[in-house]
């Protein structure tokens, strides 16, 4: 008797714990292995470009809060960039050495919580690596709250500057985080990157190939992973980041254990631009002079910043009118997943899973 | 003993029938403690302390909050099946403490059976007909999934874990649980430490914890075959999981660890049994709590690529053993087995590698 076989189809979401919020993928399995991949969003949509219409170019920072909520500083950032490039408004030194340092602390934090949620969905069973990573997100957290009293949605940068200068006992708490970090680090890697399982799972799962990756537009981690030396902060420098010294960490294939890697590397770059920053930091003012009502000329601009997840570009078109005419988001996370089914085709159930994990997506951002 | 009423064979049943169910319970009990409580230091957080001193009150809480739950058929369901696995899920579970001994003198319920050890794994592979009944009967996907997991994995693995059982059989020259208990000064953790090495791993797939959770994988089939459960029936999954886990540590204890043998057995040795079932059991709960989650292709691998060819090598190497020596393998033959065991897991995790699984789909 000939054993017949049939693929059968699987909404994994939005409903589904590892799903980082409410995603769905369409997907046909031949048993355990992906067959084909469909992703599909819109889930989290809340018109966020059509409310930046209605509100003036101030009032509508809060709102960037919500995108990628797990790295609302660098969304802050992308915003105020294009906006101040409209505006062509010059922003105080220190002022954008603040920014910085929020930047590098938030791509540490965020980057914590794409390890920690990455190995989560390799099942790493009852949360034990994402909670050694929540030890110094806490930390992080506490850091920002000093600043601008929020623990995540910051509503923190101005267009201009920053909303208020360092509080006094910030720069010791930062100093000695960043003393604390490459310990905690090291934790990590010894407990972690030799880890028999963790490679049997990771290596060679999940490949995006080089082509691929730039084809897609791929950016951020998950395009350095597949072994492209890209990193706006280097080919675009924004802010002040042509005075730092740093790295820019590549991976090798492309696969989970690469993106895995270079998030911890990245964390290490991170905490090295930190330390320059923190000895470089001059006084003075940490905000420009801007109207209330800002009336930005006719024009248009495309600001663009390195986020922890890739490329995140805000393009505004201005009327001279005291809201955008049209605000468009370049969200990194959703380009990046237009990769995934290429990604995990082949591969098992299991697998689909980490490596959809691995891009780590917000989906705050993804459906916008 | 003439005092002792349990000549009489129904108050012997009544009284150690009574023993295993306030056991099973009990420890059940203990152990959700234990894990929840023990998580705690390992996460870097406290664990439960709220029901009760300490939180010890919390799994009766917890007990309390699942049976008020109301209980849910999913439309399209196989009602009877659906209905009967947790029961069958569960019964196995009960019927292994039969021929557990608690206690030296006054033993189990049945701790003399004389295919002892052989009943034990007959019944404990019973639990995975009510694990696939339960994957069938919910109508739904994920517990499908989760279903042809564990008999798969199931398949695979009794295999390792009898043959480490048999190791420790031919030495005793006898199945019941009393006489492997006493069957050789040494535990047989120290004499046949490949055994208890590939009995712990296996036992661990066995009970679907640790690395091998794969049937119920929270982050990928959500939870698997119990998905579409609530209520007293998922109490029971959870009740028969832990009862497994419970059990699979007691037989480790009785077999490998000398079960109730310890200081002053006579009084004590009810307490040594559940002091070392305890160890066992902590060990799992830190297996689990520190290692990600095999796939299953690599599970499927593990069992049949390592754990099987090293469980039939240590059969081979105590059977040697046992010719050798005439049926008396004196106690520093375990310095052999460890160089044995040791040189086996360098060999093969030098050799073996788990990894690959990717298969060409066709556009």
């Amino acid at each position: 008797m000939e054993l017949r076989t049939e693929p059968f189809v699987l909404n994994m979401g939005p409903q589904h714990p590892s799903t980082h919020g409410v995603f769905r993928m369409r997907v046909t399995y031949d048993g355990e292995v992906v067959m084909d991949l469909e992703p599909m969003f819109g889930y989290l949509h809340r018109g966020i470009e059509k409310l930046a219409e209605t509100r003036t170019y101030t009032q509508f920072i809060p709102l960037t809060d919500r995108l990628a909520y797990l790295s609302s500083m660098t969304n802050n950032h992308a915003y105020v960039l294009a906006v101040e490039k409209l505006a062509g408004i010059t922003v105080p030194e220190r002022a954008e050495y603040i920014r910085v340092i929020m930047d590098e602390m938030m791509r540490i934090s965020s980057h914590l919580m794409a390890v920690g949620f990455f190995l989560n969905d390799l099942g790493c069973s009852v949360f034990t690596p994402l909670l050694y990573m929540y030890r110094e997100r806490e930390k992080l957290l506490d850091l920002f709250e000093m600043v601008c009293g929020q623990r995540l949605t910051y509503n923190y940068m101005r267009i201009g500057g920053v909303s208020h200068d360092l509080p006094e006992e910030f720069m010791p708490a930062l100093k000695q985080f960043v003393a604390e970090m490459p310990s905690y680090i090291e934790e990590y890697e010894a407990l972690l990157a030799e880890n028999e399982i963790l490679l049997a799972r990771t290596k060679g799962v999940g490949i995006l190939p080089r082509e691929l990756a730039i084809n897609a537009s791929v950016s951020g981690p998950v395009l350095r992973a597949s072994g492209v030396k890209w990193d706006i902060r280097k080919v675009d420098p924004y802010s002040v980041y042509d005075r730092f010294e740093f790295d820019i960490p590549t991976g090798e294939v492309g696969d989970n254990y690469d993106r895995y890697r270079v998030r911890i590397m990245e964390m290490q770059q991170s905490l090295r631009i930190l330390r320059q920053a923190i000895e470089q930091l001059p006084e003075g003012e940490v905000c420009a002079k801007v109207p209330q009502f800002l009336r930005p000329p006719k024009g248009e601009a495309y600001g663009r910043i390195e986020g922890p997840q890739g490329e995140l570009g805000f393009y505004i078109v201005s009327d001279n009118s005291i809201a955008p005419y049209r605000l468009h988001i370049r969200p990194p996370t959703l380009i990046n997943l237009t990769a995934l089914r290429d990604m995990i085709r082949g591969w098992k159930l299991a697998d689909a899973i980490a490596t959809f994990g691995s891009i780590d997506i917000c989906l705050g951002e993804v459906d916008r | 003993m003439s005092f002792w009423p349990l000549d009489n064979y129904w108050a012997h049943f009544a009284v150690f029938a009574t023993v295993i169910l306030a056991f099973v319970v009990i420890g059940v009990m203990a152990f959700i403690y234990v894990e929840r409580r023990g998580f705690g230091p390992f996460q870097l957080r406290r664990g439960p302390n709220r029901a009760g001193p300490f939180g010890v009150l919390q799994p009766i809480a917890d007990a309390i909050k699942v049976l008020l739950k109301e209980d849910i058929v999913p439309a399209g369901a196989d009602r009877a099946v659906h209905f009967l696995a947790p029961v069958v899920v569960f019964l196995p579970v009960l019927l292994i403490f039969a021929v557990v001994p608690f206690h030296g003198k006054l033993g189990g319920l049945i701790p003399n059976l004389n295919i002892g050890i052989l009943y034990v794994v007959a019944v404990s592979a019973l639990g995975v007909v009510g694990l696939f009944m339960a994957g069938w009967g919910s109508n739904n996907k994920y517990s499908l999934i989760s279903a042809m997991r564990v008999v798969a994995a199931m398949i695979s693995y009794e295999m390792p874990l009898v043959l480490s059982i048999i190791g420790v059989v031919v030495i005793v020259g006898s199945l019941s649980m009393n006489d492997i208990v006493t069957g050789h000064q040494v535990p047989f953790f120290l004499l046949t430490p490949l055994g208890f090495l590939i009995f712990l791993a296996s036992s661990m797939a066995e009970i679907n914890r640790g690395p091998f959770d794969l049937l119920e994988a929270d982050s990928e089939i959500v939870a698997g075959f119990h998905i579409e459960y609530s209520g007293m029936k998922f109490a029971m999954f959870y009740l028969a999981e832990y009862g497994h886990a419970l059990a699979m540590s007691a037989i480790a204890a009785t077999v490998f660890l000398k079960g109730w043998v310890g200081p002053a057995d006579d009084y004590l040795g009810g307490l040594w049994f559940v002091a070392k079932t305890l160890l066992i059991f902590v060990l799992l709960i830190w297996f689990r709590i520190t290692f990600p989650r095999l796939r299953i292709d690599q599970l499927m691998g593990f069992a049949w690529k390592f754990l099987f060819p090293a469980a039939l090598i240590n059969l081979l190497v105590i059977g040697i053993e046992e010719v050798a020596f005439d049926g008396d393998i004196p106690w520093w033959v375990l310095f052999i087995n460890f160089a044995v065991a040791g040189g086996l897991i360098l060999a093969w995790s030098k050799l073996f590698k788990l990894g690959g699984g990717r298969v060409e789909v066709a556009v």
